[in-house]
C-alpha cells in the first residue's frame, strides 16, 4: 500500500526529535513496512535545500548537541528508497533554485499533483 | 479487528489550544455512533489528551462552581467513546506514541490508552477502511 505524506508545515517542533517530526514518522513507517514517498509544499519545500545549519542554540550552560538536520534527513529518506518531491512553483515563490537542493529531490509542477494522488492508496496530509 | 469496519485517526495536537481537538472527537463519535469501529494513533501533543491528572475546575467569571461548571477534560471523553463502542459492539483502539509520552511525562492514562509506536499506526492504516491525518498548525 503506497502511501503519500504531504508536508506543509516547516521547522515545527523539529526539537521534539531533533528532526521534522512528520520525516521522522515517515523514516519510521518505513521501517514498519510502508511504502511512504514525501511531497514538500509551501514553505516546507526549503526542507530540500542542502545549505541548512540548525546549530547554535544554548540555554543558559545547556547547549543543543545534535540540533536537527533536516537536508541530511531528507538525503536519508532518498536513501531507503523513497521518492521525494517539492513543488516547483513554491520554490520559484522563494527564490530557491533547482542547484540547491538535496540530490534526487523531484520537482513537481502544481498541475502534476492529481496525477501524482492517483498513484497512491492514501494521501496523507500534514 | 480485521472483520469489522474500522477507521483509523492520528491526531497531533494538545489539548484545549484548537478547535481540531474538539472536531476529531465529534468524528470519532460519529463514527462509533454510525457502528463503525475506530483506531486513534495520538502523535505529538495529543498523547496528553489520555492523561488522567487533567482536573475539572470551578469558574468564579462565570459563578458556577465545580460541579455547575462541569468542565470539560479530554481523558474523560476517551473514556467516554471507549464506553460508546461498547454499546455499539465496535472495536476502539486509543495508542499513544510511546517516545511522545516519554518527553512530555505524559503516562498517567486512561485504561482505553495503550503505548505505541508509529509501526502501530501503520497497522492501524493498514487494517482500516480509511485512514484521517489531523495534524497540528
Amino acid at each position: 500500500m503506497r502511501v503519500l505524506q504531504i508536508i506543509e508545515s516547516a521547522y515545527r517542533a523539529t526539537l521534539e526529535e531533533q528532526d521534522d517530526t512528520v520525516l521522522w514518522f515517515t523514516r519510521a513507517l518505513r521501517a514498519a513496512g510502508a511504502q511512504a514517498d514525501v511531497l514538500l509544499q509551501g514553505s516546507a519545500v526549503s526542507y530540500a535545500v542542502r545549505a541548512q545549519d540548525a546549530r547554535g542554540l544554548r540555554v543558559g550552560a545547556w547547549q543543543q548537541v545534535h540540533p536537527p538536520a533536516i537536508a541530511e534527513e531528507i538525503a536519508a529518506l532518498i536513501g531507503s528508497g523513497a521518492r521525494v518531491a517539492a513543488i516547483k512553483e513554491d520554490l520559484d515563490d522563494r527564490g530557491i533554485a533547482a542547484r540547491q537542493l538535496v540530490a534526487d529531490v523531484e520537482l513537481l509542477g502544481r498541475k502534476s499533483l492529481a496525477g501524482l494522488f492517483g498513484q497512491y492508496a492514501h494521501v496523507w496530509k500534514w | 479487528m480485521n472483520d469489522t469496519r474500522c477507521l483509523a485517526f492520528l491526531l497531533m495536537d494538545a489539548p484545549f489550544e484548537q478547535a481540531r481537538t474538539a472536531t476529531a472527537f465529534r468524528l470519532i463519535d460519529a463514527t462509533l455512533r454510525a457502528g463503525i469501529g475506530a483506531r486513534v494513533f495520538a502523535y505529538e501533543g495529543a498523547v496528553s489528551l489520555s492523561v488522567t491528572r487533567q482536573k475539572p475546575h470551578a469558574n468564579a467569571i462565570h459563578g458556577r462552581t465545580l460541579e455547575e461548571e462541569a468542565h470539560p477534560t479530554p481523558h474523560a471523553w476517551i473514556n467516554a467513546l471507549a464506553d460508546l463502542a461498547r454499546e455499539q459492539g465496535v472495536p476502539f483502539d486509543w495508542v499513544n506514541c510511546g517516545l511522545c509520552v516519554d518527553e512530555r511525562g505524559a503516562d498517567e492514562t486512561v485504561p482505553a490508552a495503550r503505548r505505541g509506536s508509529p509501526a502501530d499506526f501503520w497497522k492501524m492504516a493498514q487494517e482500516s477502511i480509511n485512514t484521517l491525518v489531523i495534524p497540528t498548525r
